[in-house]
């Protein structure tokens, strides 16, 4: 018996959400009493995936080969169904990214193992049994979820549990298992980031405005506080709908779901629709000219006033403090 | 170009939700129910490669009778034909499982469903559907092209995109972009009335999972307000207080 968490890396390296992932899979183990061990898959260097034991995990299984190393869900999830078969590994943790998202339910179909998507916090451990709290309803609610399987797949939100760091290294070994030709028939042309960004759905800060900006030239206000503050994009549907923004800054039911330490709302009225996807943010500020504005009545602080004054202020504040 | 389209009958995005007995079931009183809107860019994506008698759309899901009105708007929108898989949708691997028998001999190129539920968010379904027919699957597609029989993917990833080309016959999980949202006209709700809907009997599939239990976020306590000129204030609350920045 052990638990498997799958290292996913970003061209080769790898990112907080992993270390998020491994920290929470170490607190699971410890709490079946058993080991952690990794799966990880592609180039990495050796160092970083020794690096995987300060998080808590004993063992990684490193593959590397020339058919694997771009991500393709049906390939991935037979290796990491292979490397959970090796270890006797009764639960499996993945990151919910969006490459989490498409190899999930492939490796629990592959395991026979019940599915808990979007987990926000520990598990409660009873016996065989796992129960998970997950988001419902676009972040309107959660669903307590009892996994009854004897295997069990388990993907975790990004920001939802801390990184703890155990301060030990982990075994590098090699791992080979055979992937069926069929398993590779997705074929990647091509990879475009917008590097050098932080990437919305794992961001801690996360800058977010709405069609009170009126129109996209307005929107270097926003980008400068966003810059000041080391966040993320975000905007409302309409604002995407109308072009202002690219479709993957939505946030909100119909949109990305975030849960930032602090969400920062500006020129957004706060419709359900929009709020069922930020509710988790830890600390919400709105800025709004309009007290009535709903989004204040889900907020923890907010601001009174016209964004174009109220924002370059704030974005000056921050700059002189950063300064100092 | 055969196309299934999997629907899920979900409450309208402005529904407040509630629980009942214990907060152990979604509290249906006064909902409205619509397609999932996510399924509604599959269906209207559907529609568009089949137009010109390019191929079929059959639309399916999982659910009992009372979703007919939701199954019929997609046969108004302009699905071929409709199959009810006549039983409650107790999880995703149980729909997927429906899904994936229904459709095993019957040689679609295609199978499209939304990115996700809004009630469920699994994102399981597209997943678990490849896996059961062993068949590729991409499940957060923003664009979607077809040539002849390999399909070209644009799908989302954290901070960018990849672009995919996958051999039919392919799950594809499609959200904004990959089609506009049609709606139905009036010879559309006409011609809907007449659309075959068959109802097939469910199968039997082992339980993996249940929800034990809903709960609702935690009430965030009053808004603190900041005067607009005091830009510094907010900065200290957020510094000192919260501990976000
Ligand atoms: C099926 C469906 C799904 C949806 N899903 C989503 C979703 O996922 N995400 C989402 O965001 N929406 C979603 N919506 C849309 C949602 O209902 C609202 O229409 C939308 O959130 C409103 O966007 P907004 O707040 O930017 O614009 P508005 O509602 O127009 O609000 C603009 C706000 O800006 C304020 N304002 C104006 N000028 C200024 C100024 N100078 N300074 C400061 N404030 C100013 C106004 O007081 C107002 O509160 C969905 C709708 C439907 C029907
Ligand atoms: N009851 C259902 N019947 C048919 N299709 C469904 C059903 N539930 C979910 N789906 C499809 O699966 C997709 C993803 O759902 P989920 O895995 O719950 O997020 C939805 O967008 C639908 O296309």
């Amino acid at each position: 018996m052990s638990v498997l968490v799958y290292a996913e890396n970003t061209d080769g390296k790898f990112k907080k959400p992993v270390y998020e992932v491994v920290s929470y899979a170490k607190a699971i183990a410890d709490s079946l009493n058993t080991s952690l061990a990794a799966v990880s898959i592609g180039d990495v260097d050796e160092a970083d995936l020794a690096a995987l034991g300060s998080y808590g995990a004993s063992t990684v299984l490193h593959v590397t080969s020339e058919q694997l190393r771009q991500f393709v869900n049906q390939a991935y999830a037979s290796v990491i169904a292979a490397a959970a078969d090796k270890l006797s590994a009764d639960v499996v943790v993945i990151s919910n990214s969006f490459s989490g998202k498409g190899l999930a339910p492939r490796v629990a179909a592959k395991l026979n193992a019940g599915l808990a998507d979007g987990a926000v916090e520990l598990p409660q451990v009873d016996g065989g049994k796992l129960t998970v709290k997950k988001t419902a309803f676009s972040g309107k609610a959660f669903a307590i979820t009892e996994l009854t399987s004897a295997k069990k797949v388990i993907t975790l939100n990004p920001n939802a549990f801390e990184l703890r760091e155990t301060g030990g290294s982990a075994q590098v070994e090699a791992f080979q298992p055979t992937v069926a030709q069929g398993d590779l028939a997705t074929v990647i042309e091509d990879i475009v980031r917008t590097t050098d960004k932080v990437t919305l759905p794992d961001a801690e800060i996360v800058v977010s405005a709405g069609r009170g900006l009126k129109g996209p030239e307005n929107w270097h206000i926003v980008e400068e506080l966003a810059e000041a503050l080391g966040a993320a994009l975000a905007c409302s549907k309409p604002v995407s709908d109308a072009g202002w923004r690219p479709h993957s800054e939505h946030v909100g039911q119909t949109g990305i779901a975030v849960s930032p330490n602090l969400y920062i709302a500006i020129g957004i009225s706060g419709a359900i629709q929009h709020l069922a996807g930020v509710s988790s943010s830890k600390t919400i500020v709105v800025i709004n000219k309009d007290p009535e504005a709903p989004f204040f009545k889900v907020a923890d602080y907010g601001i009174v006033g016209d964004a174009f004054e109220v924002v370059p202020k704030l974005t000056a504040a921050i700059k002189a403090r950063k300064g100092q | 170009m055969k196309i299934l389209v999997c629907i899920s009958n979900v409450p309208d995005t402005t529904s407040k939700i509630t629980f009942t007995n214990d907060n152990t079931a979604p509290n249906t009183a006064g909902l409205q129910y619509i397609i999932n809107p996510y399924d509604e860019i599959a269906l209207s994506k559907a529609i568009a490669l089949a137009e010109g008698g390019q191929g079929t759309v059959t639309v399916i899901n999982v659910g009992e009778a009372g979703t007919e009105a939701t199954i019929r708007k997609a046969l108004a929108t302009g699905a071929d034909e409709a199959v009810r898989v006549d039983a409650a949708p107790r999880d995703a691997w149980f729909v997927a499982n429906q899904i994936a028998h229904y459709a095993k001999d019957k040689q679609f190129d295609l199978i499209l469903t939304g990115r996700e539920s809004i009630d469920y968010n699994g994102v399981q379904v597209a997943g678990f559907v490849g896996e059961l027919l062993d068949i590729p699957s991409v499940s957060t597609a923003k664009k979607l092209e077809i040539n002849g029989t390999t399909a070209t993917v644009e799908r989302e990833i954290e901070g960018g995109k990849e672009v995919l080309s996958i051999p039919l016959p392919a799950v594809v999980g499609t959200a904004e972009g990959v089609a506009e949202p049609r709606i139905p006209n009036m010879r559309g709700i006409m011609s809907a009335r007449t659309k075959p809907l068959s109802v097939v009997e469910a199968i039997e599939v082992p339980v993996l999972s249940r929800i034990v239990r809903y709960e609702l976020p935690e009430p965030r306590g009053a808004v603190t307000l900041v005067d607009a000129a005091e830009a510094e204030k907010l900065l200290d609350l957020l510094h000192n207080k919260a501990r976000v920045i």
